[in-house]
């Protein structure tokens, strides 16, 4: 029993493998364009976006109450999984396919050229990288965009709930984004085809997480006891901890969406850095003026604004326009939070705050700030003399916000209707650990 | 005086310290524990391998009272860590004789330190 279990443990991968890329078994030579460089720097910035995932899951766990901390960590390692699972048999396709239909509204979502990764292999693909290597690079980020939503529902969805929800999310909200403005949409939506500039995910990645975050906290509801009897963060500096791994990871996001290393790439990496440092220090100067004191959760918060916005700009804004870009981000976010509050929605960890606004800010930023004057890029902002630009950037972020905000609506509603979304009463006041995982993170004796 | 020793369940104890400063009940001592009563501690399990502790985290609170308030203390913290499932677990409460109460600050001493 045991030599036949291992038998197919042998004969049904290789026979996958061999289904899934035909004719590779024979290349054993580099494909044609190739570069040693480029691959290399992909390849690194690959780990360091997948990095980001459990930066974030520690940026959040640090952030809820003690009884929920591992409910967060596991919501962000689960998407790990189950997205790169759902990515490689379908979300690859469906965003980086060619177009479904025609005519008008042709170009909603990409068709299943690529199912099961079919065509998916070491040969290059527009540029020096193979096309297997682009793949898991979008990975990365499909990745990652699902759960940045978790900080909005936090301490309260049920986890089978998540795991629906973001498989869902992600074939009929992500992937139709990402087509739209990396793929190859034509029409309508081909917002990138017609000019919108998006380096690494202003649309696809942030505008599209804060929309939805927003709608999850409204259609979920207040955690019990929000917001008087909510606690503080229960570990602050595994938020810290988990800021400083988001900006390191945030190198390979933007610089690695110039898909090589060259000049676009360095621009990328070093505007992300002076953006992402002057949202920090304009967000403690705001703590300080307004509230007498500069603190840890202010900073942290303001960096990750600042990372947020420069996403969409770092393909295109010079150091000056990433100064503006950065102290702009954190303005708007603190207006943004500090107006939730008022508006009695429990956006727990402020998803919406940080990565809608200030992803929206970014993404108008950049009709402002571009450059052609930055390589690898030909359009100008309005304040380098085309407002165009910034029209294409608007129509970008309408098309998001509708888009995410709607779908992300009705998949919730179908999901509360069929499974439930919200945890039980008692189990949301005992804690998601015990309730959805059977695991406490802290023990009270040795 | 009384000195009144309560323990109940960790998430109970937002309703008992709301109903006691209802009654009136400001002064309150809050520890987290694990202790063990009839019930079974709760099962978590690691790696598939099942872990029933046989303590179980309760949080404790030490109050001194005053007589006159010490039945409306019982009352607020029996009603709200009752958690009306029909299960155990819910906690004990103790009330045992307080011989005197000093502020710290003033130094004054007895019934009116309390509070």
């Amino acid at each position: 029993m045991n030599r036949i279990g291992r038998w197919i443990g042998f004969v049904v991968p290789v026979a996958f493998f061999f289904l899934a890329f035909p004719g590779l078994a024979l290349a054993a030579e580099e494909p044609a364009g190739l570069d040693a460089g480029d691959t290399a720097w992909m390849m690194t910035s690959c780990a360091m976006v997948l990095l980001m995932t459990p930066g974030l899951a520690f940026f959040y766990g640090g952030l809820v109450r003690r009884k929920n901390v591992l409910s967060v960590l596991v919501q962000c390692f689960m998407a790990m999984c189950i997205i790169t699972v759902a990515w490689v048999v379908l979300g690859y396709s469906l965003a980086f396919s060619g177009d479904i239909g025609s005519g008008n509204l042709g170009g909603v979502i990409g068709g299943f050229d690529h199912f099961l990764l079919r065509g998916v292999g070491y040969e290059v693909r527009d540029g020096t990288i193979p096309h297997m290597l682009f793949m898991i690079f979008q990975c990365m980020f499909a990745i990652i965009t699902p759960a940045l939503i978790v900080g909005a529902f936090a301490e309260r969805l049920k986890f089978g709930a998540y795991c629906v929800y973001i498989v869902l999310w992600l074939f009929l909200v992500y992937c139709p984004v990402c087509h739209w403005v990396w793929g190859e949409a034509k029409g309508f939506f081909g917002l990138g085809n017609n000019g919108a500039l998006d380096f690494a995910g202003g649309t696809v990645v942030h505008i599209n997480a804060g929309v939805s975050a927003l709608v999850c906290a409204i259609v979920l509801g207040k955690r019990q006891g929000y917001p008087e009897k909510t606690s503080p963060p229960h570990n602050l500096p595994f938020a810290v901890l988990g800021a400083g791994l988001l900006w390191f990871g945030w190198f390979g996001f933007n610089a690695g969406s110039a898909g090589a290393a060259n000049a676009s790439a360095s621009n990328a990496f070093v505007v992300t850095h002076i953006a992402t440092a002057a949202a920090g220090l304009t967000w403690a100067i705001l703590d300080w003026i307004l509230t007498k004191k500069p603190t840890c959760l202010g900073i942290i918060t303001g960096v990750v604004a600042g990372l947020v916005a420069i996403t969409p700009a770092s393909g295109s804004v010079n150091p000056i326009g990433a100064l503006c870009v950065g102290g702009g981000a954190s303005i708007f976010a603190f207006i943004a939070i500090n107006l939730k509050v008022k508006l009695k929605y429990d956006d727990s960890l402020d998803v919406f705050g940080v990565h809608g606004v200030a992803g929206i800010w970014g993404a108008l930023a950049t009709g402002l700030w571009a450059t052609s004057m930055v390589p690898g890029n030909e359009a100008n902002g309005l304040f380098y003399g085309n407002p165009i630009q910034l029209l294409h950037q608007v129509k970008a972020v309408a098309f998001t916000i509708v888009w995410s905000g709607s779908i992300s609506f009705i998949l919730l509603k179908l999901i509360d209707a069929t499974i439930g979304l919200r945890a039980e009463n008692r189990n949301e006041q005992v804690g998601l650990d015990l309730t959805e995982h059977a695991e406490t993170a802290y023990t009270l004796v040795d | 005086m009384k000195f009144i020793i309560a323990v109940v369940q960790p998430d109970r104890l937002d309703a008992v310290l709301d109903a006691l400063a209802e009654k009136d009940v400001h002064l309150v001592t809050v520890t987290q524990v694990i202790g063990r009563g009839r019930q079974k501690g709760t099962a978590e399990v690691y790696r598939g391998h099942k872990e029933v502790g046989s303590l179980i985290r309760k949080v404790k609170l030490e109050i001194g009272v005053n007589d006159e308030y010490v039945e409306p203390a019982i009352e607020a913290i029996a009603s709200n860590a009752r958690v009306g499932e029909g299960s155990i677990g819910d906690g004990k409460i103790f009330v045992l004789n307080l011989d005197e109460c000093i502020r710290i600050r003033t130094g004054e001493k007895g019934p009116g330190a309390i509070g």
